[in-house]
């Protein structure tokens, strides 16, 4: 078990497998939220499904659509379990907090590189603590 | 975060339960962010198309706008990016009667609320740009990064429940760029020479955008020797908060907090360089195909100056393939009263007002279309198409609308 801090942190407690990525993250730049799947085809996540899995992804990206979108897709069930990130811009923390979706962001490191892709993970918020508790 | 007595008003439901939402969904905002307290603003731009909004959203505005006549009014003036369609050409884009049905409800909560529907994303062109350190509740990150950047205003981008929440209470949690000490420069950015066209323009936001890489970097950007003009900047500042994530740059004795380098920058920054052979990579890199399938010239909605070019290049043309030209619904009647949309429209042209292409359905419509192959001036757009369905490419305006003539891009 490795155990990392986050320096921001919303939602609730959840367990679930990581799909990481160096890679950015928009729900309108880079998603077909109908399939639940990566669809920009530059993004190194292209044509994998998102549903269910914890993002471990570099950044939040443009558009301010992502903040209604993740509502929606919660809605609908189509939508990652949670979102973890290095860095955040504001419309994926409202989002977040709109839609009810677990997100941490800002640790020491690469959260990219320290979490294994397909790794199962422990997010607990309210601590703004990422468990990975197997790689 | 420390509140008001107004403020624990709100939330303990003194004013109703519509602003008691929005101020308990700022608070978990400002607390992610470590907000200290609230900071009043004067206008706020919301984000509100049915497509982004799915009937999850709509449904939730509709909840909203059911509270009672008194308790559920927007505070502070409040106005809309695009709609998902162009009501008048609906037929034309292939929207569906669901889609439609969807907008109307929308607007018809939006209006309960208060809320003044511009359906514009060039606001700062056509309402009212914000003024030097007025604090704003934008959404649109095209919008946030002119406000900020162009105009000196300050404001975070703002999704649409935030920016919908900030007028539901005239003030949003104070972080990011409304604190003088996030608005510094962390990136010096040298540019070797001065871009030509609107699409150059783009291309060199995008690349810069790129280079800073998130939301927290502020770009210097210097070099170029030249001065940009309104339209220049709205492509610039879209492409770089479109690539990049970017709600602010600096423009020595440009842009109005930098008017010596030093205001903005006093301590040495990391430098980096773009060339333009770095801009006609970024070009390059989008050009997959000569064939053309439809041309669109959106994102940001046209200027009635960027109108009255084109409709001088398409003057005595005869497209071959659709050419879309998508504007604000102020500036639509002008551009109809000097002549501009009889001359696209008459080259087989179509201007539509108050949507923007990648906000209507841009999906539906390829497919409805069969639209793939798509030429554009906007290096926004190209970066957000791609993930539609599209192959699209960057040209300039001149390329573009020879390219509806002939089906090929040069």
């Amino acid at each position: 078990m490795m155990e990392l801090r986050a320096r921001h942190a919303i939602g609730s407690a959840v367990t679930g497998e990581a799909l990481v990525a160096r890679d950015g993250f928009s729900a309108r730049y880079d998603l077909d939220r109908g399939r639940g799947v990566f669809s920009r085809p530059t993004h190194k996540l292209a044509g994998q499904s998102y549903v269910g899995r914890i993002l471990v992804l570099d950044t939040a990206k443009g558009g301010v659509a992502s903040a209604w979108m993740l509502h929606e897709m919660a809605s609908r069930r189509v939508v990652p379990l949670a979102l973890v990130f290095n860095s955040v811009n504001p419309i994926l923390v409202q989002g977040a907090a709109f839609g009810d979706i677990t997100m941490l962001a800002g640790f020491d490191g690469d959260i990219t590189a320290l979490v294994p892709d397909g790794a199962r993970l422990a997010l607990d918020p309210s601590k703004r603590i990422l468990v990975i508790v197997e790689k | 975060m420390r509140l008001s007595e107004e403020e624990r008003d709100i939330l303990a439901g003194k004013l109703g339960p519509v602003p008691r939402l929005a101020l308990e969904h700022q608070v978990k905002v400002g607390e992610f962010f470590g907000a200290e307290d609230f900071v009043a603003v004067s206008q706020a731009h919301v984000m509100a198309d049915g497509e982004s909004l799915g009937e999850a959203g709509v449904r939730w505005l509709e909840g909203l706008a059911a509270a009672k006549e008194g308790r559920r009014r927007v505070r502070i003036p409040t106005i809309t990016d695009p709609r998902g369609t162009d009501f008048a050409r609906a037929a034309f884009l292939g929207h569906t009667p669901a889609m439609l049905g969807l907008e109307e409800r929308v607007i018809a909560a939006l209006v309960k609320l208060g809320v003044m529907m511009t359906d514009t994303c060039i606001n700062y062109q056509t309402v009212q740009p914000a003024t030097l350190n007025e604090h704003v509740a934008f959404g649109d990150t095209g919008v946030v990064i002119y406000s900020n950047s162009a105009c000196g205003a300050r404001s975070n981008f703002e999704g649409g429940p935030s920016a919908l929440a900030a007028g539901l209470t005239g003030r949003t949690p104070r972080y990011g760029f409304h604190l003088e000490g996030q608005r510094r420069a962390t990136l010096a950015v040298r540019v070797d020479f001065a871009p030509k066209s609107l699409n150059e323009w783009g291309a060199l936001g995008g690349a810069i955008g790129r280079l800073a890489g998130n939301y927290w970097a502020v770009p210097l950007v210097e070099g170029f020797g030249a001065t940009p003009g309104s339209d220049a900047l709205k492509h610039f500042g879209a492409a770089m908060a479109s690539f990049g994530s970017v709600a602010l740059f600096h423009m020595p004795e440009v842009t109005p907090e930098a008017r010596r380098r030093a205001d903005v920058a006093p301590d040495p920054l990391p430098q980096v360089g773009v060339t333009r052979a770095d801009i006609e990579a970024l070009q390059k890199s989008y050009r997959k195909d000569d064939a053309v399938d439809v041309v669109v010239f959106s994102a940001p909605q046209l200027s009635l100056l960027e109108l009255a070019e084109l409709a001088a290049q398409c003057d005595g043309r005869r497209f071959a393939i659709p050419l879309l030209a998508v504007t604000s619904p102020q500036v639509k009647p002008d551009a109809d009263r000097m002549g501009y949309t009889g001359k696209i429209e008459a080259a087989g042209g179509t201007v539509l007002s108050g949507m923007c292409f990648y906000q209507s359905y841009a999906r539906e419509i390829a497919e409805a279309k069969g639209w793939k192959r798509l030429a554009t001036n906007s290096a926004k757009l190209v970066n957000i198409l791609g993930g539609y369905g599209y192959v699209p490419m960057l040209a300039s305006m001149e390329q573009c609308v020879e390219a509806a003539r002939t089906g090929k891009l040069g």
